[in-house]
């Protein structure tokens, strides 16, 4: 009864919150349910007949439950699913509570939550998950969440409360990660990548942005036979012989192309399976084998996982497309060092002189503090990019980062307004041209938010 | 004429773009025709007093401190003491800076031991004390001239009689949040919490580890003035953003 009354109140709060342009209603409704109705999440979710997959880690996690919800709805199953990324208990409840009935019935088969690495302990407790997915753990946001033993450390404990039935996905590839998921007595399901091509990809040494590059069981460096991207590859230390762990999920024959997508081979327990997928980037090629291990976790088949991964389309901000009169604009966030050096090469992978915006914010959703843009490896713009544009609340740091890296101030172009900045890229471009937009996160949403004002873009709620 | 600079753990002790220090000063020297010469010094590695007159050492999370602390002692310290006091420049940088003290004592384990470099000790108060962290300016104790930075640190530094604050907290928390001091100064070696790119948004802090560095084998140096158009843009926004003075305020 009080789950029906909370229901109610909280889908007038977010029809409300949308109403005054608050924002998409994404995280105050579940905060108002679970304040009426506490330990609704966890009764709301019991009723769902294929139980709840969480999705976490620092990059990817919007992309990853993006993908799973693909692969859901080409297996015939409803997702629940915070989709519009808000992924606090807060947004996992407004997400279940506006996909349920008055009476408190979930309209769904299955809740799929994207969730914060920070909060990954209590969406156990409130959801108790039949699937987990851990993606990755890099530097992020370390004003806020502290150092990334810790959040290894939340991780751990979360997987000891799991139910005996649950199981966790988890990358092989991320010595961290894998250090967590193999201390888990349950089952577990383990996904990496085989190969990984082009310039980089493949490389034996690690990048500056590489975070765990010593052993966790005896602190001694690790050696690699690959590095994919950041500190994740097939790692291996000389002196304990810990390695990394073989997967079970793995992509090979990846293929990048560009902007455009990519195309890979999946080893799905036992099936081989080629696909290809307009999401660019290795990054996404692990977001797409992370999402078909936790498929298969939940017992799709391989041909359902392939129907929806070939069918996914990038999230807002994360590969999309937006044309701004009669000029396309490509978003691609990027809010970390691994994430953003990923970034980088996907948009010298895609074209020879990229005309480049970037948008750099410190607001709490950021993280405060911008020293990460010295982890960054700008100087691969240095000889590439034809023009920079600068914007957002700390555009002076990042010229300055620029400057740093050699880039030469005659192909910098600083501007603080949102509007102008594009305004300036699109100019900058020549005929066939994208404009290549690098937003950190609150950067995106704002760009997003002036870009749906004027008529360019729907809410990301509506997505 | 050569900068001879030595990186300390930069594998290690990288955290927070702490990189950018060393790219500053390799750069503000090149610009100026200065060759440089960088060394960079891992975990096993010993190091030799009399090769570098630059020496850089960054911060790291607990575990990466942990790894490094009996390294610092046992394969450098003696080289570091040594350089220090015939006039070589030390930049250490929030853990770093804890370990050039005489301990670190962390919130659950033993003491880590420093090299006694800084007349200092840095004790975190527990789990459940609050971080500090935050946009942080102080002023120069002896120039008065501004520096502005990140700062992101559990334990709480107190300085001895041997060693004097870097400077004076204007916002933010500094050595220990309680007496307004920050950092610690002793002959030519200075530590501070003002982490990771300390130096691009301070150019003066690293002409003046630039010149002293120099000074060792070469006299005297006077540094050719930069522009530094782009840098006094950058301070000047994140000193705003600590919420100081400086920056031109705008009308409610």
């Amino acid at each position: 009864m009080r789950d029906a009354a909370a229901v109610v109140a909280a889908r007038v709060a977010a029809t409300a919150s949308r109403a005054v342009r608050a924002g998409g209603g994404t995280t105050l409704p579940g905060r108002l349910a679970m304040a009426i109705a506490p330990g609704i999440v966890g009764r709301l979710t019991a009723r769902l007949p294929r139980g709840v997959v969480l999705v976490s880690g620092t990059n990817g996690k919007t992309t990853t439950a993006r993908s799973l919800s693909g692969i859901f709805e080409a297996g015939g199953l409803a997702p629940i699913h915070n989709r519009a990324g808000a992924n606090l208990l807060s947004g996992i409840a407004s997400a279940l509570v506006a996909s349920s009935t008055s009476g408190g019935t979930p309209r769904g088969d299955v809740g799929l939550f994207e969730v914060d690495e920070f909060t990954l302990p209590a969406a156990v407790d409130a959801t108790r998950p039949s699937v987990v997915v851990l993606l990755n753990l890099f530097r992020d946001q370390l004003d806020r969440y502290g150092e990334i033993d810790i959040i290894a450390d939340r991780w751990r404990r979360a997987l000891g409360s799991l139910p005996v039935s649950a199981t966790v996905a988890y990358n092989a590839d991320d010595p961290i990660v894998a250090d967590v998921g193999r201390a888990h007595t349950g089952r577990t399901l383990v996904f990496g990548l085989e190969d990984a091509p082009d310039h980089r990809h493949g490389a034996r040494t690690l990048e500056h942005a590489a975070d765990a590059r010593y052993c966790y069981t005896c602190g001694r460096l690790y050696e690699y036979a690959l590095v994919t991207l950041g500190h994740m590859g097939q790692f291996r230390c000389p002196q304990c012989g810990v390695r990394r762990p073989r997967p079970e999920v793995c992509a090979s024959g990846i293929r990048l192309r560009g902007a455009a997508g990519a195309e890979l081979t999946l080893e799905l327990g036992g099936t081989s399976v080629s696909l290809s997928t307009t999401l660019p980037g290795l990054y996404n090629v692990y977001n797409a084998t992370a999402a078909a291990a936790g498929a298969l976790a939940l017992g799709l088949d391989a041909a359902t996982i392939v129907r929806g991964l070939t069918a996914t389309a990038p999230a807002f901000g994360r590969g999309e497309r937006v044309t701004i009169e009669g000029r396309e604009a490509l978003f691609l966030l990027a809010k970390n060092p691994a994430g953003f050096n990923e970034v980088l090469r996907t948009v010298l992978l895609a074209e020879q002189a990229p005309v480049v915006l970037i948008a750099i914010n410190d607001l709490i959703a950021d993280g405060r503090d911008i020293s990460w843009l010295w982890d960054v490896d700008f100087e691969i713009l240095r000889d590439r990019a034809r023009a920079i544009v600068v914007t957002g609340i700390r555009a002076e740091d990042m010229v300055l980062r620029l400057k740093y890296a050699g880039v030469a101030a005659g192909r910098i172009m600083m501007e603080k307004d949102w509007w102008r900045a594009l305004e300036r890229g699109r100019g900058a471009l020549r005929d066939g041209e994208q404009l290549y937009v690098l937003p950190t996160y609150t950067a995106m949403l704002q760009i997003r938010d002036l870009l749906t004002r004027k008529g360019y873009v729907s809410g990301f709620w509506k997505q | 004429m050569e900068l001879r600079i030595c990186h300390l753990y930069p594998d290690l002790l990288n955290l927070y773009g702490d990189r950018g220090n060393i790219a500053t000063l390799i750069r503000r020297a090149q610009w100026r025709g200065i060759e440089v010469r960088l060394v960079e010094a891992r975990l096993g590695d010993a190091i030799d007093p009399d090769a570098s007159d630059l020496y850089f050492i960054g911060g790291g999370e607990d575990r990466q401190q942990r790894l490094a602390a009996p390294d610092l002692r046992a394969l450098k310290g003696p080289a570091l003491h040594r350089a220090a006091e015939t006039g070589a420049a030390v930049l250490a940088v929030c853990g770093g800076y804890q370990l050039l003290g005489h301990y670190y004592r962390p919130s659950d384990g033993p003491d880590l031991e420093g090299l006694s470099l800084l007349d200092l000790a840095t004790v975190h108060p527990g789990p459940k004390a609050k971080r500090l962290i935050g946009n942080i300016v102080i002023h120069e104790a002896e120039s008065g001239q501004m520096l502005v930075g990140f700062e992101n640190h559990g334990g709480r530094t107190r300085l001895g009689p041997d060693a004097r604050p870097l400077g004076r907290v204007v916002a933010g928390f500094g050595n220990n949040g309680e007496d307004r001091t920050e950092g610690a100064v002793w002959k030519a070696v200075f530590g501070t919490y003002l982490h990771g790119p300390l130096l691009p948004k301070n150019p003066w802090l690293a002409d003046l580890l630039i010149g002293t560095a120099l000074r060792r084998r070469h006299g005297v140096v006077t540094l050719t003035p930069l522009p530094d158009e782009e840098e006094r843009r950058a301070a000047s926004a994140a000193a705003s953003r600590a919420g100081s003075g400086t920056p031109p305020v705008r009308a409610r």
